[in-house]
Parts: C-alpha cells; structure tokens; sequence
C-alpha cells in the first residue's frame, strides 16, 4: 500500500481530483495502470510526457503529474510525433479514446506504425462516444446500440491490433480493465519496446454504452469482460469455433524494427560528419 | 552561404533560409503547390544544422507535429497553400490558445476550393483573420519582395517565440515563385536568445502577470497544455472571470506589443492627395506606379505598403485617410482588406476598392488609370 500512496503522491495532480468521469466507468482503472507501469518502468519522472487526445479517457491527462499535452481530436499522435522528432529522449505516452484513435485519428495511427516510432499508445476502448453522449464509434461492435445507431450499428467493427500490425506497429499488446494487474504488465512491457507499441485497454463505459445496450452496471460489465476474455497463451492451443466472441488478451505480437526518431537522427549526424 | 554577397533566390527559398537563420530546426508539412519548395529547401538544408524535417500523412499532422517539436523546444514552421491552410486552422487555433509558439506560410494560390493551383491571388487574407474558430488574435504578415520575405521569416520566427503566439506569412504565388536578388547577412548574427529552462521558481506557464516565456517539456516543470480554457497553471476551467481573463490574455499581448507587430512604409509625396494601400505582390505594382506619378511627374500620389496585416494598421490607415482625398486598395481577391480601410478611414477619405480576381497580377496600367481619374 505504501507504494500505491507514494505513487499517488509523485503522479497524480492530487489536487485536480475528483476526476470528471461517471460512475463505474473503466477509466480510472486504467489509469492507474498507466501510473503503475510508469513507476515499473523506471522512467525519469522529468523525461515522461502524456500526450492525449480529446474524449473522456484523454482528460487523464490533466490529473497526471508530468509534462501533459491535452491536444485535439484525433490529433494526439502526430502532436507526439513532433515532440518525440524534436526530443527523442523523452517517453511518451499517448492515452486516446478509441473514437478518437480509430475513427478522426485513424491517419495518425496507421502512419506512427507504419514509421514504426517510439510512442506508447494506450488507447482506452469502451466502444462508445463516451464524452458526447454515446454515439457509435469504428470499434463499436457490429449490430450494438448508440444513439446515433438505435437499430443497432450497421457497421463491422476493426480489429486494432490487426490494423495496427498490418500498419507496421511492432508492439501490440490488449489488456481488460477487469485485470489491472496484466494491464499494467503490458504497458510496461510496451513502455519498454522500442517503436511503436499498442496498448488496447478494454474499459466499461456502463452509462454511455452498457445501459443502451442491456449489459448491465459497472460489475457485470466488468465481469462478463473477465469472462469472455482469454489469454493469448491458452488461446493458441484453441480451435477458432471455440475463440468465436472471445476477447484475446496479452501481448499479440512484439518484434524488432528500426525505430524512426533514432534512425533520423543517426542519418543526420552521418550527413554532419 | 556565402556572407553578405548578393544571391539570386526564389521566395519560398528565402522563407526557408530566413527561417533556418532566426533559429528553426524543426519543419513538418505536406506537399502542396505553389508552397512546396518550403519543405524542399527544408529537407535539404535542415539536416547540415541538425534539425528535424519530416513529411507527415496529412496537412493537420503537419501543423499538429510543429506545436508539438515547439512545446519540446525546437523552433518550427510549417508551410503550406489554399486548401492545406484550411485544413490546418483547427490546430492553429490550438496554438494560439494554448500559447505555443510556431510559424505557418500560406503561399496563396487562387480559389475557392483546389480553384487554380498555380494562380496567384490574395484571396485568404479573411481566412487569415478568422480561418479557426472563436474569438482568437492573428499575427500575419505579407512580403512584397523575397529580400522582404527573408526578414519577415525571421522577424516572424523571433516575435512568435517572444510572443508565445503563432504567426503567418501570408505569401502569394508570385512572391513565392519569382526570384530575386538577396543579400543575405552573415549566418548566425540575426538569431535571437535559445528558450530556456533556467526559469523562477514561481514560473507559471500562462501567469496572470503577463508574458512568460515557454519552458519545454522534459525539464522537471510540470504544466498543463490544453485547447480548454485554462488557469495560469494550464488546467481546464469553465469558471467565467477566469475564461474572461484568459481571453483578455491572448489578446492583450499584442495590444502591449503592437509597435514590434506592426511593419508598414510609406512611400510618395509628403502631402498626397491620393494613396494606395497595398500589400504583398501587389504593392510592387502599385510602386511602379509612384515611381512614374510621383518620383517622375511630382503628382500629389503616395503609397502605403501594409507588411502587416493583422492586427490591421487602424492607426496608420486613420492617419492616412485624414491627408488624402481617396485611398486605392488594389487586391487580387473580390475585396478583403478594402473593408478595414473603409472602417478606419471613418468617412474622412473615399476608400476605392481595385479588384481583379481572373488569376493574373494587377498591372500598374490599372491601378494608374484610376489614380489618374482622382487626380483630374
């Protein structure tokens, strides 16, 4: 416990608590991961940066105690991509909502992967608009209920982590928040690869997405969330039939690729010599 | 570079060496005519300085990555044209309100929409204005020459970082394409202090005292950046005399600094009876003009060249409309700054708006033909 005080202590703009999210929702779960697994990371607290985007989830930013850029919507990468090419010493953490990500930002998103560069994308999925009231979003999935999708979304949802790899991503990794523990692993673990790393936190959002759609409060969204999740290494010994619905969690895929910031500036310090 | 000889050069060449010359080691864009020898020249001289040019996927990325590099502490421009620099007024208004530093160049091309691309014209000094949403102060300059484009770049680069507010050089297709002779200083003399870390302890990023200069991140100071109204530590508020006082902030900069912002020059006779009041390509036309009625013929005619504008030169232009009988505005658009010239004229002089919007420069016949019906 004294760890979890300390930490609060270090990381958080104690101050600026309560945090402005409902009831139930996941976000503080994973936040608090993020906190956690920059603490296991052993990051100079001076070289961490949070970068977000616009949505519920980016508001952690503000209640984290670092250098904190709250950019606009969809926009948090390419904001990040600037820094991380400016500084490529600092760490940085880029917390996106899942609209946010896939849907406004999804340029920014294919392209850091395909650039394949050090940026550690945390990206909260509660499969809703949580901010504006609940509207569909790319990773709402098919024949599910928002508002502006009251007959259910006509719409196939994408894999991240597929289009992520597909991308050219080189880290990718997907935690639930009802397990914070591995949730923490595998930011860590993608804190610490060196390229792109994508992090999927799966998240209730039991206001917004879980009440239109009859899953239930925060507890049994959070445990049908467990139940339907499976993780990686179990999952390889499983047939595809029996994967159906299942939700598929650790760390998908992690290989070694030139990262982009170090390989500019390697090329540039040739091109000076 | 070889120092203080003169050399031949194209403008958005000299956009990109004014830049590199006030300090800019940053440039992130997207390939768009007539703006994209900007990020050529960038690409190939940014890496003998040691900066960072990088071409992003889309023209927001390449706005949203220079605020980016300018919170980490490198100076950064961007440039780009017409439909780029619609795309790019979200994040630009971004960093107007969250006070980040940065350079952006719209090389004019005729619209609306892709209209022609390699067509001067002048028809976003508006969208200069009032491009981004909300209530927001613009800073925006407008070259006439390349040699003026070399020293605007870097009067732009330095106001901008001394200001914590972006500024745009609002360059057209002819100013960006021609070439001319420069003479350009010896590197390295015209570059101003390094932003620093070595701040007050009670340093606050947006203080209510006034101006205070912008700590990178990645130094131990932990701040807010947010497109949200803020207090003076960066965090959100919605409180109304805080959101009232933060707006009263980013405007009142250049209210206290307007005699560093603004650049105009007055050329003819000291007692006119007729002005023109241009800006960009077409104040060169417009000198030709002087040059025959005034420096020939010793005709009562004078030219104001705006090198600002905006904030608009209300005094200058008052100041003026009280000499003169008429006031010319030639522009290559339906009629923009015409407007501003007649709010601050105040009835004391005609204002005359000179149009011509088919692609093609105004020719000094033009603008002669209708300073000799005011004078007869």
């Amino acid at each position: 416990m004294a760890v979890i005080e300390q930490l609060t202590q270090d990381f958080l703009r104690t101050k600026k608590l309560p945090h402005i999210w409902c009831p139930g929702c996941g976000n503080g779960i994973v936040t608090a991961a993020l906190v956690r697994a920059i603490e296991r990371a052993d990051f100079d607290q001076k070289d961490v940066v949070i970068v977000s985007g616009i949505g519920c989830s980016s508001r952690a930013a503000g209640y984290l105690n670092f250098n904190t850029l709250h950019t606009t919507h969809g926009r948090a990468l390419a904001f990040a991509t600037g820094l991380k090419m400016a500084r490529p010493e600092l760490k940085l953490f880029v917390i996106m909502g899942d609209g946010d990500c896939s849907a406004i930002g999804g340029n920014h998103f294919i392209h850091s992967a395909r650039r394949n560069i050090d940026l550690n994308a945390v990206i909260v999925n509660n499969h809703i608009y949580g901010m504006t009231g609940g509207q569909h979003s790319p990773l709402t999935p098919a024949g599910k209920k928002a508002t502006t999708a009251p007959r259910g979304t006509l719409e196939r949802e994408f894999d991240l982590l597929k289009l992520a790899r597909g991308a050219g991503a080189t880290f990718g990794a997907r935690g639930i928040a009802a397990q914070p523990r591995q949730l923490e692993q595998l930011i860590t673990r993608g804190a610490k690869h060196k390229g792109f790393s994508v992090i999927e936190a799966l998240s209730p959002c039991p206001i917004a997405y879980g009440r239109r759609n009859k899953l239930g409060g925060a507890v049994e969204m959070l445990r049908d969330m467990k139940d339907s999740s499976i993780s990686v290494e179990k999952a390889s010994s499983m047939e595809a039939a029996e994967l159906e619905d299942k939700t598929i969690t650790g760390v998908l895929f992690s290989e070694e690729a030139p990262e982009f910031s170090e390989e500019y500036h390697k090329s540039i310090t040739k091109e000076n010599a | 570079m070889p120092e203080s000889k003169p050399v031949l050069m194209q403008g958005n060449e000299a956009c990109a060496v004014g830049a590199i010359h006030a300090g800019v080691r940053f440039y992130a864009g997207y390939p768009i005519t007539p703006s994209t020898e900007v990020a050529e020249q960038m690409a190939v001289r940014l890496p003998d300085v040691g900066g960072v040019f990088i071409q992003m996927e889309d023209e927001i990325a390449g706005m949203a990555a220079v605020i980016g590099a300018s919170i980490g502490g490198m100076r950064a421009i961007t440039a780009t044209s017409g439909p780029g620099f619609s795309l790019k007024q979200e994040n630009f208004g971004y960093a107007i309100m969250a006070e980040i530093p940065c350079v952006v160049v719209n090389v004019q091309r005729m619209g609306p929409s892709t209209g022609v691309p390699t067509a001067p014209a002048q028809g976003d000094m508006m969208q200069a204005r009032w491009g981004t949403h909300g209530d927001h102060p613009v800073i925006a300059f407008s070259p006439a020459s390349v040699y003026e484009t070399y020293y605007l770049t870097i009067a732009a680069v330095n106001l901008s970082q001394k200001l914590r507010q972006p500024v745009l050089i609002m360059l057209d297709e002819v100013i960006g394409h021609m070439r001319e002779k420069v003479t350009i200083p010896e590197t390295g003399k015209l570059m101003v202090e390094k932003s620093s870390s070595n701040v007050p302890s009670d340093w606050k990023p947006y203080d209510e005292k006034g101006l205070t200069p912008l700590v990178p991140f990645g130094f131990g100071h932990y701040y807010h950046v947010t497109g949200l109204f803020h207090d003076q530590y960066g965090f959100p508020t919605g409180d109304p005399p805080q959101v009232e006082r933060a707006l009263d902030r980013i405007h009142n900069k250049l209210k206290k600094y307007r005699d560093e912002i603004m650049f105009t020059n007055y050329i003819g006779h000291k007692e006119p009876r007729v002005a023109i009041v241009a800006y960009g390509c077409t104040v060169r036309s417009a000198r030709a003009v002087v040059k025959k009625a005034y420096w020939q013929n010793r005709l009562p005619v004078g030219l104001l060249s705006l090198q600002t504008v905006w904030p608009f030169p209300d005094k200058e232009i008052e100041a003026l409309a009280e000499q003169v009988d008429v006031i010319i505005v030639p522009e290559m658009n339906m009629g923009q700054i015409v407007g501003e010239v007649e709010r601050y004229a105040r009835g004391k002089a005609e204002v005359v708006p000179l149009n011509r919007y088919d692609g093609e420069m105004i020719n000094p016949d033009q603008i002669s033909e209708e300073v000799g019906r005011w004078l007869s």
